[in-house]
C-alpha cells in the first residue's frame, strides 16, 4: 500500500485495513498463522469466563504479536445494553486499552443489532472514554445516530453474521459513506475477496470479518486473498473508476487504419 | 465459605482473598479481569479484598471471537 494512505482509528493509525477476527481456527497456531497472512493490525477477541476446572491452558493473547497488534475487544453475545456494558469494562480491566467492538444483538437466528440497545450502551460507555465502534445494520439513519453519539467509527453489516453473503445493499452503505465523517468499516457477512473489494471500492475505510478467513477450507491462503482484495480494492477506489457507459467506446485510434 | 465463581458454587476458605484465589486458579493477573457483585474489582485490590459468603465472583478473559 502506498506509506500515505493510513487508516485513522480513534487515536491511532493503521496501515492495514482488514480488521480480522480471532474465532473459530482449529489451534492458536492456525489463528497466528492467519492474521500473520491477512497482514492485521486490529484483531477481535471475545471476553468469556474462565475455565475454573482447567484453567492451566494457555492463552490467546499469547500467541498474538501485541507488539504489533491491537487488540480489539468485542461484546458479541450480549443482547441488552447493561451486558454489553458490563462486558466492555471488564475487557478494559484486563489492560487492552479503551477500544471496544460494540455489538448488542437483537435476534438470535439474523443476530442482527438491536440499534436503540446499541445506542444506549455506547452513550454511557463514550461518556466513560471507550472508544466505541458499534456493529450496526447498514442504515443510515443508525448510522448517524452513532455518530452523533461519539462513536470512533461505525461499522454496518454487509449480510448477517458468518452467512458469507457479500454485500447485500451496496446503495445504503453509499448513502452512509456519502454522509458519514467517521470511519465506516463494514463488519459481518462478506464472504470472499471480492466482496472484500468490492467494500472498499465503495470507499468504505475498512473490512472486519472472521468467518469468511476461519471457515474456508485453507484459511492461511483465503486470509492472503483478504488481504490482497482489500488492497485491491481501496487502490482502485483511490484510482478513480470509469463511468459505466451502455455502449462501447474503442480502445485502439480509428487514425491510421488501413483502407 | 460458599462463594459463586464463574456460576458454579464453589467452598473455599475463610480468609482466602481475591489475589489468592488467582493464584490458586493458576491465572495470570495480566489477562483476566475480576468483577465481585457485578463490580469491578481494580488489579491493586485484589490481595486487599477477602472473599465473603456469598460473593459472587466472576473471572474472565479473552478468547477467540470475531
Amino acid at each position: 500500500m502506498n506509506d500515505d494512505d493510513l487508516f485513522h482509528l480513534g487515536d491511532k493509525t493503521y496501515r492495514s485495513r482488514l480488521i480480522v477476527g480471532t474465532g473459530k481456527y482449529r489451534d492458536f497456531a492456525e489463528t497466528r498463522a492467519a492474521l500473520d497472512a491477512a497482514g492485521a493490525e486490529i484483531v477481535t477477541v471475545a471476553v468469556r469466563r474462565v475455565n475454573i476446572t482447567d484453567s492451566g491452558k494457555d492463552n490467546l493473547l499469547d500467541h498474538l504479536d501485541l507488539s504489533r497488534i491491537t487488540i480489539l475487544p468485542n461484546t458479541a453475545g450480549c443482547h441488552t445494553a447493561s451486558e454489553a456494558i458490563r462486558t466492555a469494562r471488564l475487557a478494559r480491566e484486563a489492560g487492552v486499552g479503551s477500544l471496544v467492538k460494540l455489538e448488542v444483538i437483537g435476534d438470535e437466528k439474523t443476530l442482527f443489532p438491536d440499534v436503540p440497545a446499541t445506542i444506549e450502551a455506547a452513550q454511557v460507555l463514550i461518556k466513560e472514554g471507550f472508544t466505541v465502534l458499534p456493529y450496526i445494520t447498514d442504515d443510515p439513519i443508525a448510522a448517524k445516530r452513532l455518530e452523533d453519539a461519539g462513536c470512533a467509527a461505525v461499522m454496518p453489516l454487509a449480510a448477517p453474521i458468518g452467512s458469507g453473503l457479500g454485500i447485500r445493499n451496496p446503495y445504503n452503505l453509499m448513502i452512509i459513506l456519502e454522509h458519514s465523517r467517521v470511519p465506516v468499516i463494514v463488519d459481518a457477512g462478506v464472504g470472499t475477496a471480492s466482496d472484500v473489494a468490492q467494500a472498499m471500492e465503495l470507499g468504505c475505510d475498512a473490512v472486519l470479518l472472521n468467518t469468511a478467513i476461519a471457515g474456508a477450507r485453507e484459511p492461511i491462503l483465503m486470509a492472503e486473498a483478504m488481504r490482497l482484495g482489500v488492497e485491491a480494492g481501496r487502490k482502485a477506489f483511490l484510482a478513480g473508476r470509469i463511468a459505466r457507459k451502455l455502449y462501447a467506446t474503442a480502445s485502439s485510434p480509428i487514425d491510421g487504419m488501413i483502407r | 465459605m460458599r462463594v459463586t465463581l464463574n456460576g458454579e458454587s464453589r467452598d473455599l476458605r475463610d480468609g482466602l482473598t481475591v489475589a489468592d484465589l488467582v493464584s490458586d486458579l493458576g491465572l495470570r493477573l495480566r489477562r483476566i479481569a475480576v468483577e465481585i457483585n457485578l463490580d469491578i474489582l481494580p488489579r491493586d485490590d485484589y490481595s486487599h479484598r477477602t472473599l465473603r459468603e456469598g460473593d459472587v465472583v466472576e473471572i474472565v478473559h479473552f478468547i477467540g471471537g470475531g
